[in-house]
């Protein structure tokens, strides 16, 4: 099959790999319709990620069709229309039963090394390597699908494959953003980043009856994005002063929720210019000024993937504002069908994130728009 | 022979194949039994907690695979979780021959730690879901099937 491959630092090549088998009886596979660039493929891409070799293959967020089922397989059929969860999770163990899907003991094959890493081993995710996954990625023809009665779900008819791509991840995201911060009616609420998740994140507080949704970006496309499709209040913090500008819109008291959507960039090419647009990786300045703008007793979250170590972070200010910190790769078994649903009655409106849909042939294009952020591209969406 | 090939034999005599009928008694008590003063083996246990009663887990009292292939080569002890998360399931290492220190172990990749703590994260997975998780082949695992 055909399959978009890692080659190395920044190339990325469709080559013929060999088509996925099942390897456990639980196993699904799935021929993909739509596969989304992910924020989270650009330390991969950029070769920052250990363990990742030449011709891995890339990709977790994608829809497809069942071809082919393990035999204990029960929920899904050869011909369903599926889309699967980025996080790969047994169901079973303690954390799954908690609802703590992506904390999955048995969701990895590297177990050994994500302890090293963290201390436990997490849930896996495609398109990465052993440590978080071990499966290879879903810009690709095919994809093995493990614990597939956990990982799967049905798309209902109303439903379009450009619209419901994105409840495998970004949505659920979204989802668990505005959940983390138990954001409700009366919140208000702040999100540092206007990509999917920043804006997806922003619509979930919108429909649990937050009083003020505001996201703040550096890309006018995407806050008219914000303003258009989210029914959220978008800020530049190239044209405004952010703080000043939260606390004014919060009655002096600052947000009751900050949201980090921002999530972790290749290279930080200087401290300010660096920021949310165009890198500031570990240096995670969203999170220092959700820190300081947050309203006393209130709640950060912070979602961007491959935070690594984090220094000189306002640790003084989360004790003397009583903040809680949330974070967390997202739980989507927990909310997706819930999030399908909202997409099926219109609630939920996602095909304009995929400002690019193109031939898998063009994958090598689309992350390349995608990373620059050129031509206004927020995701670009593959069709094997 | 040196202290790392008596390791390695140590636990590999064990894995071709000893027939584990022992049943297992449950433990109740806070804390895994110590060694002696005497005893060169480390103290420390790999422990796992495994969703599900402590009959499941050890079905008949009987150890799980794969750790029953380890039977001879470590000793293994059971008991309750806190707070109805399962049960905890601890092996270490038997023998006469302490293993080499942690991080020459690991250099050299012999470190029966790790082997066990392996072990006991399988027998973690069969018991939760059935199977272990297998990770998808690479290309260099199958070289002849695609460019």
């Amino acid at each position: 099959m055909r399959a978009l491959c890692w080659e190395g630092v920044d190339e990325l090549a469709v080559r013929r790999v060999p088509d996925p088998e099942l390897r456990n009886a639980h196993d699904m596979i799935v021929r993909v319709r739509r596969s989304a660039t992910c924020g989270a493929d650009l330390p991969l891409l950029a070769g920052r990620v250990p363990f990742l070799a030449a011709g891995d293959v890339l990709g977790h967020e994608f829809l497809g069709e069942v071809v082919e089922v393990g035999p204990a397989v029960r929920r899904h059929r050869v011909g369903d229309r599926v889309v699967v969860c980025a996080a790969v999770a047994c169901g079973a163990c303690w954390f799954c039963r908690q609802g703590l899907f992506a904390c999955c003991d048995n969701g990895s094959t590297g177990a050994a090394a994500a302890e090293s890493a963290w201390g436990q081993p997490t849930g896996g995710c495609y398109g990465h390597p052993g440590p978080l996954g071990g499966f290879a990625g879903s810009h690709a023809e095919y994809v093995r699908v493990p614990y597939a009665d956990v990982g799967a779900f049905t798309v209902p008819e109303a439903v379009s494959d450009d619209r419901a791509v994105f409840a495998s991840d970004a949505a659920p995201t979204g989802w668990m953003g505005a959940e983390l911060g138990e954001v409700g009616p009366g919140d208000v609420v702040a999100i540092w980043g206007a990509g999917a998740v920043g804006q997806l994140t922003a619509r979930a507080a919108v429909l649990r009856g937050a009083d003020r949704v505001i996201v703040i970006d550096g890309y006018d496309d995407r806050l008219r994005m914000v303003d258009r499709h989210v029914g959220a209040e978008p800020l530049n913090y190239r044209y405004v002063d952010i703080p000043a500008e939260l606390r004014e819109r919060s009655g002096g008291r600052g947000p009751d929720v900050c949201v980090e959507a921002v999530g972790m960039e290749p290279e930080p090419p200087g401290l300010l210019a660096g920021r949310l647009g165009g890198g500031g990786a570990d240096q995670s300045l969203a999170v220092r000024e959700a820190v300081h703008t947050c309203r006393k007793g209130g709640t950060v979250v912070v979602l961007g993937t491959w935070t690594g170590f984090v220094d000189t972070f306002p640790l003084g200010a989360v004790l003397n504002k009583a903040l809680t910190v949330r974070g967390a790769r997202q739980h989507g078994q927990r909310w997706i069908p819930m999030l399908l649903d909202r997409m099926a009655r219109d609630e939920l409106r996602t095909e304009h994130l995929a400002t690019h849909r193109l031939p898998l042939e063009r994958g090598a294009d689309g992350y390349a728009l995608f990373r620059d952020r050129t031509d206004g591209c927020v995701r670009a969406v593959f069709s094997p | 022979m040196g202290r790392l090939a008596r390791g390695t034999i140590a636990l590999a005599v064990a894995a071709a194949g000893v027939a584990a009928g022992r049943a297992l008694p449950v433990r109740r008590r806070r804390s895994w039994p110590r060694v002696s003063g005497a005893d060169p083996r480390p103290a420390r246990w790999q422990v796992v907690t495994v969703a599900g009663p402590p009959e499941a887990v050890l079905p008949g009292g009987r150890w799980p695979e794969p750790l029953r292939r380890l039977d001879g080569a470590v000793e293994l002890h059971a008991r309750p979780a806190p707070g109805g998360r399962g049960t905890e399931l601890a092996a270490r290492p038997l023998g006469d021959s302490p293993p080499l220190p942690g991080l020459a172990a690991h250099l050299v990749g012999d470190d029966p730690g790790l082997l066990i703590r392996e072990a006991l994260r399988a027998a973690k997975q069969l018991t939760e879901t059935g199977e272990v998780l297998r990770a998808d082949r690479s290309r260099l695992d199958r070289p002849g099937a695609a460019g």
